[in-house]
């Protein structure tokens, strides 16, 4: 009994004694970069993360899965260096970030395409027009759109059940902007879940099911679910359905359902600590391979060049956030400066 | 074993004769508790296969000695091991000298009076508050105002908190169940109230106190919920040198490997969950353990 509160003690004190971190002597980057945010862009963050901490072992870097919101609100109190976004920030959350005289820079990392998806039993629907998908996801159509027949009268007299992601997600905002033209305006009666894999595990096992997650989930699931093209009514960029692929999302025909996912980094943290700029200098540099090889779509070239450079010469704010960013590719949008 | 349970020959005692239903309500009985248990039973051991399947090929020395990382195959589970097994020591540390010194109050000190009724009311409730609100008042309490950042400490701090309410009750029970005439004798013989609990009731008590705690610990450590407001992370690719140091611990990386939509990361889950299995299974077995050899001693 003695010997444990002795013992019991000793550790108490031995746990509690910080001891002083010990500088080398070398100029080899060292210390602490915090990242938090969407579960969306987490996956190419962590093998950027995972490649840079070889050539720099010192360096310790955290990420964490918040959410978009989640990630900007310890961003905006300046709790973390760099922010994962898989939507551009909001007024409200840009407001938090001047309120704490934060200021960052916003730096897209990747194509991520929103694939909207039905059980491989499904047979009558191979595509869907984006009037159709706003007249079974709206609002107004809650309670109401609940038949296929209702969408086309040629299709079958069978329930549809809807499956998508959770409220709080990034890609859900996403989804109701692209196709209800506001950001959360989504009928309430689908089967949400944050978690995609139980959504492709519903779509799977249900024959009436449609829904829309992003494309990395079908791509390891195609086996159990069948793709939809979608058809924007605009054949300026590309005639009829088109499926999200490589090429539509990067030639600009997958539309309105692809879009770019950000890292956003805190320009005072950049500036005044060498590890924070070096790690988005290679974040930059060396993402493309490691975004395709986790399951997104890599930027053109040239987009990253144009980040980095925004990313040099320290211009601020957001470029895709405005009402005006619609319609525009990323590069046209991160050249706005030059003009 | 219930199966062979030997019916008590309970129409020769009975004075008013035999009533044919009993025989059969007994049999009845019986058998829905036998439904009861393979069902319970059975879920377990369907859960455990399911796991075994996934997991246990991904078990290996590379699984439990690498960090996370974006390939299934070369992630490992060594940081959000060593974290778990960093929080739930400093949860001891905290939470087992506040929670016993509570029950010492409680049960040796506090009069029966209002003040004291209205304490244990509370504690029972505080045992059921669902785990979320915890994580939720340590954001606020130990990350925000008292400056601990997302690290190993406040995390520990939380979880001694969802922990104390058990270690506290625990604690009371196994000094309850110290007789009355032992405190009396040492009285008698002039010895003070602290000299009478140091040296008579905490010794008895410890093997139960000590068997609540890590029990208690063992919940800890499953804990996902309260963890995450608090931020612990899910790509840490180093060891904590300190109870500042940043952390992610193991529910939290299993969490995380099953949301994800390869194949190899759900394998990865199932491998952790039986890690997390292991490590929940050794420490409730060191409990036993623990208990078995002080009271050997004492007795």
């Amino acid at each position: 009994m003695k010997r444990f509160i002795l013992l019991h003690v000793c550790f108490l004190a031995a746990a509690f004694c910080i001891s002083a971190p010990v500088k080398p002597a070398s100029a080899e980057l060292e210390g602490l970069i915090k990242v938090d945010g969407s579960s969306t862009v987490y996956p190419i963050t962590e093998a950027v993360a995972e490649e840079f901490q070889i050539p720099h072992p010192k360096v310790k870097i955290t990420v964490g899965i918040s959410g978009t919101g989640g990630g900007f609100k310890k961003f905006g109190r300046g709790e973390v260096d760099i922010s994962d976004a898989s939507r551009p920030i909001k007024p409200k959350e840009a407001e938090l970030c001047k309120e704490n005289k934060i200021e960052y820079i916003e730096l897209p990392v990747a194509f991520d395409g929103l694939a909207v998806m039905v059980n491989p039993k499904n047979t009558w629907c191979d595509s869907l027009t984006v009037e159709e998908l706003k007249k079974i996801w709206e609002p107004e159509a809650e309670g109401k759109i609940m038949k296929w027949s209702q969408i086309r009268p040629e299709w079958p007299d069978k329930e549809i059940r809807l499956f998508g992601p959770g409220v709080d997600s990034g890609t859900f905002d996403y989804f109701t902007e692209a196709i209800c033209g506001k950001s959360g305006a989504s009928r309430g009666d689908f089967t949400p879940s944050e978690d995609d894999n139980v959504l492709v595990q519903g779509i799977a096992t249900d024959e009436g099911a449609l829904g829309y997650f992003g494309v990395a989930y079908y791509d390891a699931n195609q086996d159990k679910l069948k793709l939809l093209g979608i058809d924007d009514g605009n054949p300026s960029n590309g005639n009829g359905p088109i499926k999200p692929t490589l090429e539509t999302v990067l030639n600009d025909t997958y539309k309105p359902l692809a879009r770019p996912i950000f890292i956003y980094a805190n320009k005072e943290a950049a500036a005044k600590r060498p590890e924070v700029a070096e790690f988005i200098r290679y974040y930059m540099i060396n993402s493309a391979p490691l975004v395709k090889e986790v399951g997104y779509i890599p930027l053109p070239e040239r987009a990253y060049f144009l980040a980095y450079d925004r990313f040099k010469r320290g211009i601020t704010g957001s470029v895709f956030g405005g009402e005006d960013s619609k319609g525009k590719t990323v590069e046209q949008l991160l050249s706005k400066e030059e003009h | 074993m219930v199966t062979e349970t030997k019916e008590p020959p309970l129409q020769h005692t009975c004075p008013h004769g035999k009533k044919p239903g009993r025989r059969w309500n007994n049999i009845i009985f019986q058998a829905v508790a036998i439904t009861a248990l393979v069902a319970t039973v059975s879920v377990l051991i369907l859960l455990l296969v399911d796991i075994s399947i996934d997991g246990i090929p991904r078990l290996n020395w590379t699984f439990l000695s690498h960090y996370p990382s974006r390939k299934p195959e070369m992630a490992g589970i060594l940081s959000a091991l060593v974290g778990s097994g960093c929080l739930v020591f400093l949860t001891g540390l905290i939470a087992f000298p506040i929670g016993v010194g509570a029950a010492i109050y409680l049960e040796e000190y506090a009069g029966n009076n209002w003040f004291s009724k209205i304490i244990e009311v509370n504690i029972a409730n505080l045992a059921g508050v669902p785990s979320i609100i915890y994580g939720l008042l340590g954001l606020e309490v130990f990350v925000r105002i008292m400056h601990m950042d997302r690290s190993l400490l406040a995390g520990a701090c939380t979880l001694a908190l969802l922990v104390l309410p058990m270690i506290i009750i625990a604690s009371r029970e196994a000094m309850r169940t110290v007789p009355v005439s032992i405190r009396e004798a040492s009285f008698a013989v002039g010895a003070t109230r602290w000299e009478t609990i140091r040296y008579h009731v905490l010794p008895l008590a410890f093997p139960g106190i000590l068997t609540g705690t890590i029990l208690a610990l063992s919940r800890a450590i499953g804990e996902a919920a309260p963890l995450i407001p608090i931020g612990a992370l899910t790509y840490v690719a180093f060891l904590p040198d300190s109870p500042l140091a940043p952390f992610t611990a193991l529910p939290i990386q299993i969490f995380n490997w099953i949301s994800r939509p390869q194949k190899g990361f759900a394998d990865n889950a199932a491998a952790g969950s039986i890690v997390l299995l292991v490590v929940l299974l050794l420490m409730n077995a060191g409990a036993i353990w623990l208990r078995n050899r002080y009271q050997k001693k004492l007795h």
